[in-house]
């Protein structure tokens, strides 16, 4: 006997029931990794933006005799201690490259001690009673506020915490990726170009395919050892240099530039290269005439996108010695020099407070400049996008 | 300095002379072809060609000059060697320009070249994978003939110590001391990927479910890329987050329940590093999920199943092999990840089971025997190398082990697209 | 290069009767076969094409045409396990030696393929291209004459000439193949190879192109496979039916259609089965 609709459904609810919550589980699931990003991301901010201001004071300067031995005695002695030390040692250089400035005085804006800089926006510090009045008073004054840090964007590490900033480590960024670049991006593409368009389907391409798969899944701090023992170790290349840093992470690049070129050159339909053939092109002027130029806007994305991903990579360069005190800029390729990702590792390891300031201060930067470079990608490849 | 003036004195010759190749070679074909002779090449590929024959074998001698300073250390000195190319660089100019001749095919030599160029090229990937394993197995293999590698694989002590005073000459003083047992680092490793995993697969898995089965087209077009933004995030800020932010939480939350927790322990790392593999196990699973022939979704649906049912009787068990293969790759990333454990895990080799102590794991001990100022032939040095060829091992089966998986998956329900 | 006597004595039985004898031979094919791999594609092909003619190749799906046609300017060289025996010669030149540069064949040898596909230059460039690359022309307004001469050898120069610095792949499905045509007859083969290149076309279109080809015999030998046996009726002067690989008759299109020497042919012809 065949049941009813009715009845069949009142069986049926604790089945549905069960579905619906499965819909509801996953979708918690989902909702929960995005709320772990958007937390991930607040706390950054929440630490970091207050890096990008640095509290300043406005000073009067006495170029005495004194000063030219301990730059302290060119200060008011109430202010001298809220006074950033680097700034101090400045006094005494600056009177020897210019003695036309000895028994003039100056009023200027200089960078305040990072203590005053933590009591200023409420965190821990270690200013005393007296010192807190001071700069109350001071700020009532209008002689010391937070103003916007051109410091963290134009000088290189520093033990003090207001002095330091990312260049050195932007510029390190920035030779690195070179080096990486100018020996990835070839063998990247020349490789794909010979694996998807000449290469016969023998043992050996076999081989070089699983070889790449292989490539990029490794971990990261294999390549590290790879650049200590053959790159230091045997071909002699300096450490904790521009060279050695890009050439290690070159290695790691290559496979995700060669798959990326594969499927832009895969993208590109036969009919064109038949099309090519036929009006009596070679195999090499069907690649270079017609193939890679179609393929190219892929292949710069999947570059974009590797390249973003060596930016982020900290643990090779660990290990080929990257991680360094630099508080200047490298001025080449082959002396020491620190990246962003190292840069944020050594002022994460500092004890002072001040610096957690710093590092997520860093860590904003990178992710920036990581977000500006995949948006970048995403751009290029909804531009020239092409339907066949 | 010199040797650089060298190098770009030997670089500026050298253009100058494939700028003559190129002239030379492509004014002769000109005139041979001016004069009537039908030739098999054009102009300009002779002009390349010629341009090949000079500057090809004289970087190719530079080359291995180079090579055979580094490798036999045999001293050529730096201006010989580069005057030598120069010579060559003449010769093959000359020969390149008395090549163009009508019978002589110049493109296809061209094209041979490139070819030659392309492959070597391809190969680049081989010399990589074969030196990560000579460069590791050869310290390793050195490491191996200090320390047993019975007590290795065993020993449940790790103190690398005092090994350095072996290297300096001083073993009498500490070499006893020092002791290389790997197993805490193993037990601190797979804890901490544990917890990752604890994190990653259910949440990854059920997001994927989510955007796969459920969710409205637009939320999936946006939902996925959001996902894959965690897996971009650089693993040293994932660290600093993890020792920042999330273990004074795990430390506060364990006081409330009366537990003693380190601030290094391994609950925040791994927790962290769950975060950061989420995309790896959602993206993949999520096309695995897709890849389900829809016809067997709607004869589940036409038997009356409700669409929960159909995704846990039907679709999941279907997508099965893709999801423990993307679950390997995660472990497999998990094992071989270094920055969160370095700045969040401890360095303490700990045997315990209880992740709220601090415990240290394989990265962060190759990361602290290869920085600071250690003598490279020291014991601990070489034992970095050790681990790595574990880590090596482990990481690359559970890769080749994933791969069949996937292999399976598209081969059972003919899917290309992954 | 091998270059075989023409007064050799040919192998195997010719297929041939041809009435109209003062016809140049183009090309020549004696004991042509073929296998992808191990399945035997072509079957002891022999066939002489004459020059300035249409030569249609017509036969059931399958029946090995394309692959035919393709073996003219060795296509087929691009699809990996290829083997080929026979010889195929042109100008007393075999096509399939050692020496033989395939690029080279191709450039004397066009082809025209059955959905346009036009690079994805502008027009002028589609048709400028391959001159430009095998050095046929050298300044800027012997490149502007060719252009325009091949546009207007294919009949398009009217309709493109305004705008001939757009994108090829602009144009309507009819124009691009005529754009085809104009970039194979820029390099100024001898033959022309079509391989059905009116099937993705509206009737008005192939019209056009059917005008095209009965112009274009006068200076190209051209060789078309179509599935269309009126086609093959209107423009071809000679027409050879394959079967399974094997030609099962070649004659001058007229005989063909009107008395069909096989059993297989007229029934192909009657539509008893295609």
């Amino acid at each position: 006997m065949s049941q009813s609709f009715d009845d069949i459904s009142a069986q049926l609810k604790r089945r549905h029931r069960k579905s619906a919550r499965l819909k509801w589980i996953s979708m918690g699931a989902l909702g929960l990794a995005g709320l772990f990003l958007v937390l991930f991301f607040a706390d950054m901010l929440v630490k970091g933006l207050p890096a990008f201001q640095q509290a300043q004071i406005q000073v009067e300067i006495d170029y005495n005799e004194d000063a030219s031995r301990m730059g302290r005695a060119a200060l008011d002695p109430e202010v001298s201690r809220l006074v950033s030390r680097t700034f101090e040692r400045m006094i005494p250089v600056q009177l020897r490259n210019n003695p036309d400035l000895l028994g003039t005085t100056e009023t200027r804006w200089v960078l305040a001690d990072s203590e005053v800089d933590q009591y200023l926006k409420g965190n821990r510090h270690k200013l005393s009673e007296s010192q807190q009045a001071t700069v109350d008073r001071l700020v009532a004054q209008g002689d010391l506020a937070l103003k916007f840090n051109t410091t963290f964007f134009t000088s290189g590490d520093s033990k003090m915490p207001e002095a330091s900033g990312i260049l050195a480590a932007a510029v390190g960024t920035v030779m690195t990726l070179l080096v990486t670049l100018a020996i990835a991006f070839p063998i990247g593409v020349m490789t794909a170009v010979y694996l998807e368009e000449f290469a016969p389907d023998n043992r050996l391409t076999q081989i070089i395919e699983i070889n790449i798969n292989n490539l990029a899944a490794i971990p990261s701090i294999l390549f590290g050892l790879l650049g200590l023992a053959i790159f230091i170790n045997f071909f002699g290349v300096p450490r904790s240099t521009p060279l050695i840093g890009g050439m290690t992470l070159a290695l790691m690049t290559l496979p995700v530039i060669i798959i990326a070129t594969r499927t832009a050159l895969r993208s590109v339909p036969d009919s064109i290269r038949h099309a090519a053939f036929g009006v009596g092109c070679s195999r090499w002027q069907v690649v270079r005439d017609h193939v890679l130029p179609l393929a190219m806007p892929g292949i710069m994305t999947g570059s974009i996108i590797g390249l973003a991903q060596a930016m982020g990579e900290t643990a090779p360069l660990i290990i080929v010695g990257m991680v360094a005190f630099i508080p200047d800029v490298s001025p080449s390729f082959t002396e020491a020099a620190t990246v962003l990702p190292a840069q944020i590792f050594t002022w994460a390891g500092e004890p002072e407070k001040a610096f957690v300031e710093k590092t997520a201060g860093g860590i904003l930067v990178l992710l920036a400049i990581l977000i500006f470079l995949n948006a970048t990608a995403v751009m290029l490849r909804k531009k020239f996008e092409r339907r066949w | 300095m010199q040797t650089d003036q060298l190098l770009a004195l030997f670089c500026g010759t050298l253009l100058v002379l494939g700028l003559i190749a190129f002239f030379l070679g492509r004014a002769k074909a000109m005139k041979v072809r001016n004069s009537g002779t039908p030739m098999t090449a054009q102009p300009d590929q002779y002009a390349w060609f010629s341009v090949l024959s000079t500057a090809g074998p004289a970087i190719l001698v530079g080359a291995v000059g180079g090579f055979v300073m580094l490798l036999l250390g045999a001293e050529i000195p730096t201006f010989y060697l580069l005057a030598g190319s120069l010579v060559v660089a003449a010769v093959g100019l000359m020969i390149g320009i008395a090549q163009v001749r009508p019978d002589f095919h110049a493109r296809k030599a061209i094209e041979r070249v490139i070819r030659w160029i392309l492959v070597t090229a391809a190969l680049i990937s081989i010399f990589t994978t074969f030196g990560i394993l000579f460069s590791i197995v050869f310290e390793a293999l050195r490491f191996f003939q200090m320390h047993s590698f019975w007590e290795f694989i065993t020993g449940t002590v790790w103190n690398p110590g005092a090994s350095f005073l072996a290297a300096a000459g001083r073993a009498e003083e500490g070499a006893s001391a020092a002791q290389f047992g790997s197993v805490p680092l193993f037990a601190g490793t797979f804890m901490i990927t544990a917890i990752a995993m604890l994190v990653a697969i259910p949440v990854g898995l059920l997001s994927a479910i989510y955007m796969a089965e459920f969710a409205p087209k637009r939320v999936r077009t946006l939902a996925k890329p959001t996902l894959e933004v965690l897996a971009g995030i650089p693993t040293v800020v994932y660290g600093f987050f993890a020792a920042i932010t999330v273990a004074p939480i795990i430390v506060d939350v364990a006081g409330f329940f009366g537990l003693d927790a380190s601030f290094n322990n391994a609950v925040a790392p791994g927790i962290v590093m769950g975060i950061m593999i989420i995309p790896f196990i959602s993206s993949l699973s999520d096309d695995v999920i897709n890849s389900v022939p829809d016809s067997m979704r709607q004869g589940s649906l036409a038997l009356g199943m409700t669409q929960g049912e159909t995704i846990r009787d039907v679709v999941i068990p279907a997508a099965l092999p893709g999801i423990i293969s993307a679950s390997l790759l995660a472990v497999s990333r998990a094992l071989g990840e270094t920055m969160i454990v370095v700045m969040a895990a401890g360095m303490r080799p700990n045997l315990t089971a209880n992740p709220l102590e601090d415990m240290t794991t394989v990265t962060v001990r190759i990361v602290a025997a290869l920085t600071g100022d250690l003598e490279f032939e020291s014991a601990e040095t070489l034992s970095a190398f050790a681990l790595g060829l574990v880590l090596f091992a482990v990481t690359l089966s559970l890769n080749l082990v994933s791969v069949l998986m996937i292999r399976r998956f598209r081969e059972k329900y003919r899917v290309t697209n992954l | 290069m091998s270059r075989h006597e023409s007064s050799r004595p040919e192998p195997g039985q010719p297929v041939t009767r041809n009435a109209d004898a003062h016809h140049e031979l183009s090309i020549r094919v004696r004991d042509l076969s073929l296998w992808y791999g191990d399945s035997q594609a072509l079957k002891n092909i022999n066939i002489d094409i004459y020059q300035k003619n249409i030569t249609a190749l017509i036969g059931p799906s399958g029946c090995g045409k394309s692959t035919f046609l393709r073996c003219l300017n060795r296509m087929n060289d691009l699809i990996p396990n290829v083997h080929l025996e026979g010889l195929v010669e042109m100008d007393g030149f075999d096509v399939n030696a050692v020496k033989m540069d395939e690029v080279a064949l191709r450039r004397r040898v066009g082809m025209v393929f059955q959905k346009p596909n036009p690079f994805p230059k502008s027009i002028y460039d589609n048709v400028a291209y391959a001159p430009r690359m095998h050095d046929l022309v050298s300044r800027k307004a012997d490149q502007d004459e060719l252009v325009e001469k091949a546009l207007r050898d294919a009949g398009l120069w009217e309709e493109v000439k305004d705008k001939l610095h757009q994108p090829g792949t602009s144009l309507s499905g009819g124009q691009q193949q005529r754009l085809c045509i104009a970039r194979a007859i820029a390099v100024q083969p001898d033959v022309i190879l079509m391989d059905e290149p009116t099937s993705a076309l509206d009737p008005i279109s192939t019209a056009t192109i059917e005008d095209l080809m009965d112009k274009l015999k006068r200076q190209f030998t051209i060789i078309t496979v179509t599935h269309n046996m009126q086609q093959a009726a209107r423009v071809a002067d000679y027409t050879a039916f394959f079967h399974l690989g094997e030609i099962i008759e070649y004659n001058n299109t007229k005989t063909m259609f009107a008395n069909p020497a096989t059993k297989k042919a007229e029934d192909y012809i009657t539509g008893r089965y295609g």
